[in-house]
């Protein structure tokens, strides 16, 4: 696993409270992991800190699983 | 009429993270106070209050327990006390897996003092230095008094009445008085109510130090600071918390054979129309609760055992004691009256509630809770068993709990046992 996807599993497993293993890239934020539209703004805030990138919220909204989390962030990061 | 009786309990205290244990170190004369860990308290007046201990304390408390870990980074502590506290009262009713005809007969009267401080104000450091975009989008509904019902209800499914009692340090007895009334309405069959603060925060220490409320001249004896009636008290010990009881409609308890810790019998209510944060000097907004409790409840002050005072360990304290004097006349030498926030300091929104249980504890046990710290009593105290330093084990069959708050808001309590 990369170093982007490490980092993305250990937000999401802090934030969400799941354990690790669930935490793939296919699983999906609210249907998988229990998330609520709320707790994806404050993991898509989690990574622009981690990351120090930008998400807006139209590409915010796009984001429903970790492995589109992780791919829009080895895209955008500096 | 629609009789109330409480068959389950929930405390986190800083004497521990549930009933018994509380109870055992309550009445072990252990006191909960200590210097402040939860923040750097340079500068601050005070700098001692009466924390809810970690889990690895002797009687700490274990949030994991009940309160889901994402919950638990959501909110405030004062609603994860609540939740664990309202978890812990339906675990001992066995009301805990409820059928769904009874949840839409069962609800939520939960409220705080204050609620959310220590995130409103970690969330305004955030705005100030960061900007908004960088506020969780849990700051509101993690800081929001109701929340307690709010997230109680959810995690239980209770469907019934979901409320919220805000009136400072009466809150937790106010909750606990319009929930049974809520059972004798008919509106509820059950309903957990109760009181919880969290808010030993660098705000909230120094809000509380600079309106002079706070004991600041025993920093260094932490243990020594809350002395009801001494007179050497100089101000509170903040405490934190939740009291949780289930409160439930008589006959309904009685046909499923639930155990039965008493019954609220009495509930007074009164106004001081005086001053924000001073009781009035004759103490007779405390007396007309007290008195109006009694007349509900049918009883007389020589029917009530003992008194759980509200005895912050300020200059109210007495003003409180001459008040109960007026009222008592001569039945005041028979019944035992102390202050348990010697122990566990002030727990503002969550006082009355703790204390109520406090109260159910001593009827079951027959023991009535000390005063810590009552070396040298203040004049005006003559006359009274105010359970100086150590328990003492007394008949209670019934009991009088009083909690004022500021705003000059008054609520009493009279519960008895169940023949």
């Amino acid at each position: 696993m990369s170093d982007t996807a490490d980092r993305v599993k250990k937000i999401v497993v802090e934030h969400l409270g799941v354990e690790a293993e669930k935490v793939t890239p296919d699983a999906s934020f609210i249907d998988d992991l229990g998330a609520d539209s709320l707790d994806i703004v404050e993991l898509v805030m989690a990574f622009e800190e981690e990351f120090g990138v930008e998400i807006p919220d139209d590409a915010a909204e796009k984001i429903a699983t970790v492995g589109d989390a992780i791919k829009y962030i080895d895209e955008h990061k500096g | 009429m629609r009789r109330v009786v409480v068959t389950g309990l929930g405390l986190v205290t800083p004497l521990g993270g549930d009933v018994e244990t509380s109870w055992k170190n309550l009445i072990a004369g252990k006191s909960g106070a200590g210097t402040i860990t939860r923040f750097d308290t340079t500068g601050q007046k005070c700098t001692i209050a009466c924390e809810v201990k970690s889990p690895d304390h002797e009687y700490g408390f274990d949030p994991d327990k009940r309160v889901d870990v994402k919950v638990q980074r959501q909110v405030d502590p004062f609603i994860i006390y609540g939740i664990d506290a309202a978890g812990q009262a339906l675990e001992d009713a066995g009301l805990d897996k409820m059928d769904d005809a009874l949840k839409l007969r069962a609800g939520c009267s939960i409220g705080s003092g204050i609620g959310g401080l220590p995130g409103i104000e970690k969330e305004s450091i955030v705005l100030h230095e960061r900007g908004p975009g960088r506020v969780s989008p849990h700051f509101v509904h993690g800081r929001l008094i109701n929340l307690i019902s709010g997230q109680v209800s959810i995690k239980y499914g209770l469907m019934g009445p979901n409320h919220a009692v805000v009136t400072a340090c009466s809150t937790g007895a106010h909750s606990i008085g319009d929930a049974a009334r809520m059972i004798k309405d008919d509106d509820a069959d059950i309903m957990l109510a109760g009181g919880a603060e969290g808010t030993i925060n660098p705000l909230g220490v120094a809000g509380f130090a600079q309106a002079r409320a706070l004991n600041t001249s025993s920093n260094d004896a932490p243990e020594k600071a809350s002395r009801p009636y001494d007179k050497g008290r100089d101000g509170f010990v903040m405490g934190e918390g939740a009291g949780v009881v289930v409160l439930e409609e008589y006959e309904h308890a009685k046909a499923r054979g639930a155990k039965i810790y008493g019954e609220v019998v009495g509930y007074g209510l009164s106004g001081d129309a005086y001053h924000v944060t001073a009781p009035h000097p004759d103490g007779f907004g405390a007396y007309r609760a007290m008195e109006m409790a009694l007349k509900k409840a049918g009883m007389t002050p020589a029917d009530i055992d003992y008194v759980n005072a509200h005895g912050t360990s300020t200059m109210a304290d007495t003003i409180e004691l001459g008040a109960v004097r007026r009222l008592f006349g001569d039945a005041i030498s028979t019944m035992s009256m102390s202050s348990t926030k010697s122990a566990i300091g002030h727990l503002l929104g969550g006082a009355g509630a703790v204390e109520a249980i406090f109260c159910l504890l001593a009827m079951r046990d027959q023991i009535v809770p000390p005063t810590l710290n009552l070396d040298d009593p203040d004049e005006g105290t003559e006359g009274v068993d105010l359970v100086p330093h150590t328990a003492k084990k007394r008949s209670v069959k019934a009991v009088l709990n009083n909690s004022f708050g500021f705003g000059g808001t008054n609520a009493s309590l009279v519960m008895k046992q169940v023949d």
